[in-house]
């Protein structure tokens, strides 16, 4: 017998009586502005929230990374120096210095921002990147991972990852440092999609029209 | 119901015990057969050797309507194990009717005062795991969400002039654990050494409570490294004439 | 073969003042932080009672449920193998490495490989395994293993690091500041993942209805083993499959909860299919599980999420170090789950325990462990794992104990009363208790005499 068979085999032989699967109830919550509970929660694993930037999203980056030189930008709303399909192979983002990205859901309980392939292309960009700026439409924001869990892309994507702070470690002495192995910031722009912009957002090398 | 080891060390608390309920007017037997409820034996795996004392115990004892013992790891061991004598009603009895001297005290005759007692000190009050966990006497730190209450402390608050002082890690073991006290005698005397540090951070001096064996334990810590705690069991303080 | 000493192996540490004191500490913290967790959540024991219900319910259909896995992650585009035992694993991932002429392994945390000792197969055959987890990596340049299943080197001060990255990396030895230290390690790793011919993770849970291995860190190295390369493997025990996304969330917002007390991990990650033009491979590992899924006392040992709360309410655990249990799992969830995988190794394992019962309470999927220690230890004396001494000593204080007597007249001998006492009788080492403690004095008289001499044998003394 194969190695399948001999371990179905086995558990059929020889496993509990069977018990019913319990169903999982609706928690209803209080109130409370799911933005400020996002903002909160976000707060406590060290990443941020911000309203949209008055000046525009580019003039916050600029200000925000001033020594960052290559932006990998996944939404229409910034030109950055490359974006994800311009990369050879999923290693390559290793040099990118801010990654921004929009992701279609929330979670006010823990403060998680959701993105799989089809909201990053190329899945590294978000962890590889030294920042990740990541835009979310408030309205995108829901109360709790039981909620979270109802959205599409857990079952359509191949790869999906709740995201709910920088990248940390406490191994050490359980002091818990920032970054470890991925992103060293995060930041939720708290944005609409698409974000309007007060000017046109358009890459320094880019020509101004005459 | 006497332990066996309260029988041969702190036959004092024995003497409380069966003072303090005669003073609230029960009707008190002792069985003069009785030696000990099965506890170390069957702690220690060994249930075929423990069998012949719980049955004895189950002969002493199966013809009263409470039972009841100074002991919260006794009444444990009687209520939730004993499983090494046959299952006949009796042993069904036994397990269904005894008491831990707090729960009696709170739950059967509901005491509301001790005039006799006084005990004008401040006092550490250490719950065993066993009344705590195997018991329900007091709520346990883990689940936080659940209401607070304490048959123990409840009891020595009615104490007039003892007050209680709160301590860190409340309801952490203090490693006695039995045989474990022998096996893993090093962690064990560090946990009760850390015990000890933790009621005397408070700066009480009294440490009460419903086991002798914890307080066995802490004791024999206590005087090889600090000679300035007093052990008390809960029926000593209860029944006046301690402090 | 000689069983695991697991009190000789503390001693060591426990009589390391500053290690000692550190780790009980650390850890102790962990679990305050877990209560404060755990008080946020209004609905906390009602989540603890549906996880374990969950568990309960798919290890009671695990056959049905494995298959749906199995056929969901196939049509998604994984690759499904199966493996009896931990040489079985071992093969299996060996073979696809070797099929793709990958030289390299990346690996983020996975239990289950330290269990099938993957890294040394591996590294025979001429594989570098790289783990990515800080803490496991710190263990992996000591050769040591994990100390904790959670935070592998927490029985490391932050010293002790400094001085092993200098020997390791030539890093500055005085600088014992984790700041810097995990920057050396990201220095000195994140080329390793980049170049890495292949990468694995582990599975937190396997959920039936979408195909999906997910993975639960901080530092989102699973994302990075498990997408750098174009090969991914992910090794899953079966007891790790739960039925859906519904489920998922109860043990999403219990686990990190109960591990480090923050309400998730920066990186919960899902891997149901691969990327386009990539290879996953799934292998779901049996390595004594369903032997213990037949055994009517201690299955519930399996629906284990390793969240590492009991070892860090257990008060033995936090005063031994984590090495000392000489197991890949330690603690009390160790207590109970080693000796299924060799019973005459770990006959001493539940030994080490005060039966205290704070593990059962802080399991989030409701294992009566200190229960389960209790009834192992019937066992040990069942299948012959008392010593010859200690089978005496028990028949002993069996006998004494019995003969109402004969326990008088032993009790009332005086002096030695306490070598009567059955606690002490186990091993008659009176000098094991008087080391650190005194031994009780014994009284003029017990209360049995008392009893006698002022009420009479009857209960009464003239008093109506």
């Amino acid at each position: 017998m194969d190695a399948r068979e001999d371990i179905l085999t086995a558990i059929r032989d020889h496993g509990p009586a069977p018990r019913e699967l319990p169903r999982v109830p609706d928690f209803h919550r209080d109130g409370g502005d799911l933005a400020d509970l996002f903002t909160a929660a976000l707060a406590r694993l060290d990443g941020q929230a911000i309203p949209p930037p008055a000046a525009g999203l580019r003039q916050w980056l600029a200000a925000t990374f001033p020594d960052a030189t290559r932006i990998c930008s996944a939404v229409p709303e910034v030109t950055g120096t490359i974006t994800p399909d311009q990369f050879p192979d999923w290693a390559a983002p290793a040099d990118v210095d801010v990654t921004v990205v929009r992701t279609p859901l929330g979670v006010a309980e823990t403060g998680s921002i959701l993105l799989t392939e089809k909201e990053l292309g190329v899945n590294t960009i978000a962890v590889l990147a030294q920042h990740l700026v990541v835009l979310l439409d408030p309205a995108d924001i829901v109360a709790d991972v039981h909620l979270a869990y109802r959205h599409p892309s857990f079952r359509q994507a191949a790869y999906a990852v709740l995201l709910s702070g920088p990248s940390g470690s406490a191994d050490i002495g359980g002091v818990t440092v920032h970054p470890a192995q991925g992103v060293t910031t995060l930041t939720a722009v708290l944005a609409p999609a698409p974000l309007q912009a007060p000017a046109p957002d358009r890459h320094p090398d880019e020509r101004s029209t005459p | 119901m006497i332990p066996c080891y309260i029988d041969m060390f702190y036959p004092e608390v024995g003497v409380a015990t069966l003072e303090l309920l005669e003073k609230l007017g029960v009707e008190v037997d002792y069985p003069f057969d009785q030696t000990c409820c099965g506890q170390p034996m069957a702690n220690s795996g060994a249930h075929k050797e423990a069998k012949a004392t719980e049955e004895l115990f189950i002969r002493n004892f199966a013809r009263y309507d409470h039972i009841v013992a100074p002991s919260g790891s006794c009444v444990h061991h009687l209520r939730n194990k004993f499983t090494a004598a046959g299952d006949t009603p009796e042993r069904g009895h036994v397990s269904a009717h005894v008491h831990d001297l707090p729960e009696f005290l709170c739950d059967v005759l509901q005491v509301e005062e001790f005039p006799w007692a006084e005990f004008p000190h401040q006092v550490t009050l250490h719950v065993s795991c066993s009344a705590l966990r195997g018991l329900y006497e007091q709520a346990m730190s883990e689940r936080p969400n659940d209401p607070w209450f304490s048959k123990p402390r409840s009891l020595l608050e009615k104490v007039k002039g003892l007050t209680l002082a709160d301590f860190d890690r409340p309801d952490e073991c203090c490693g006695f654990g039995g045989t474990f006290a022998v096996t893993d005698e090093a962690v064990s005397a560090a946990m009760g050494n850390d015990k000890l540090e933790r009621l005397g951070a408070t700066g009480a001096r009294y440490v009460v409570s419903g086991d002798m064996s914890c307080l066995m334990h802490l004791q024999g810590c206590a005087h090889r490294d600090r000679d300035d705690f007093h052990f008390l069991h809960l029926a000593q303080v209860l029944n006046g004439g301690a402090g | 073969m000689k069983p695991v000493d697991q009190v000789r192996n503390s001693l060591g540490f426990l009589e390391d003042p500053t290690h000692e004191h550190a780790f009980d500490t650390l850890i102790w913290g962990l679990r305050e932080r877990r209560d404060a967790a755990a008080r946020e959540v209004p609905e906390w024991e009602d989540l603890r009672t549906l996880a374990s219900r969950i568990k309960e319910h798919t290890l009671s259909h695990l056959a049905d449920y494995l298959e749906q896995f199995e056929q969901r992650a196939t049509a998604n585009g994984a690759r499904v193998h199966w493996a009896r035992d931990a040489h079985e694993h071992n093969q299996i991932v060996y073979d696809i490495l070797a099929a793709h002429g990958a030289k390299t392994l990346v690996k983020s945390k996975s239990m289950l490989t330290e269990e099938c000792e993957m890294r040394p197969f591996m590294e025979r055959r001429g594989i570098t395994v790289t783990e990515t987890d800080l803490g496991e990596r710190i263990q992996q340049l000591d050769h040591q293993p994990p100390s904790h299943i959670v935070g592998p080197a927490f029985q490391k001060t932050t010293k002790d690091i400094a001085e092993e990255f200098h020997r390791v990396y030539g890093s500055d030895p005085d600088r014992a500041d984790a700041v810097y230290l995990a920057h050396v390690m990201r220095e000195h790793t994140r080329p390793l993942i980049l170049a890495a011919d292949a990468g694995m993770t582990g599975a937190n849970f396997a959920v039936a209805e979408t195909g999906a291995v997910v993975t639960v860190t901080n530092e989102g190295n699973a994302d990075l083993s498990g997408n750098v390369p174009t090969l991914r493997i992910c090794s899953v025990g079966i007891e790790k499959v739960i039925p859906g996304l519904a489920e998922l969330a109860v043990f999403v917002r219990l686990l990190t909860r109960s591990a480090t007390g923050e309400r998730i991990t920066q990186y919960t990650s899902h891997f149901a299919g691969p990327r386009v033009g990539a290879e996953m491979h799934v292998v779901l590992v049996d390595n004594g599980r369903t032997g213990r899924l037949a055994d009517d006392r201690f299955w519930p040992s399996l629906k284990c999420i390793r969240c590492a709360a009991c070892m860090n309410t257990c008060p033995v655990y936090r005063r031994s170090g984590g090495l000392s249990y000489g197991a890949t799992y330690m603690g009390p969830i160790g207590l109970i789950t080693m000796p299924s995988a060799d019973v005459r190794r770990y006959r001493e394992l539940p030994f080490s325990s005060t039966i205290n019962g704070s593990c059962s309470n802080v399991c989030p999927v409701q294992i009566d462990i200190h229960e389960q220690i209790y009834a192992w230890r019937e066992v040990m004396d069942d299948t012959g794992g008392f010593s010859a001494t200690k089978k005496a000593a028990m028949k002993l204080a069996g006998a004494l104990l019995s003969h109402p007597g004969a326990f008088r007249a032993a009790a009332e001998a005086g002096g030695t009363a306490l070598r009567v006492l059955p606690h002490f009788a186990v091993y008659n080492r009176l000098n094991a208790w008087g080391r650190h403690r005194d031994v009780p004095e014994a009284p003029k008289e017990t209360f049995h005499q008392w009893y006698a001499r002022n009420r009479g044998k009857d209960g009464h003394d003239g008093r109506s």
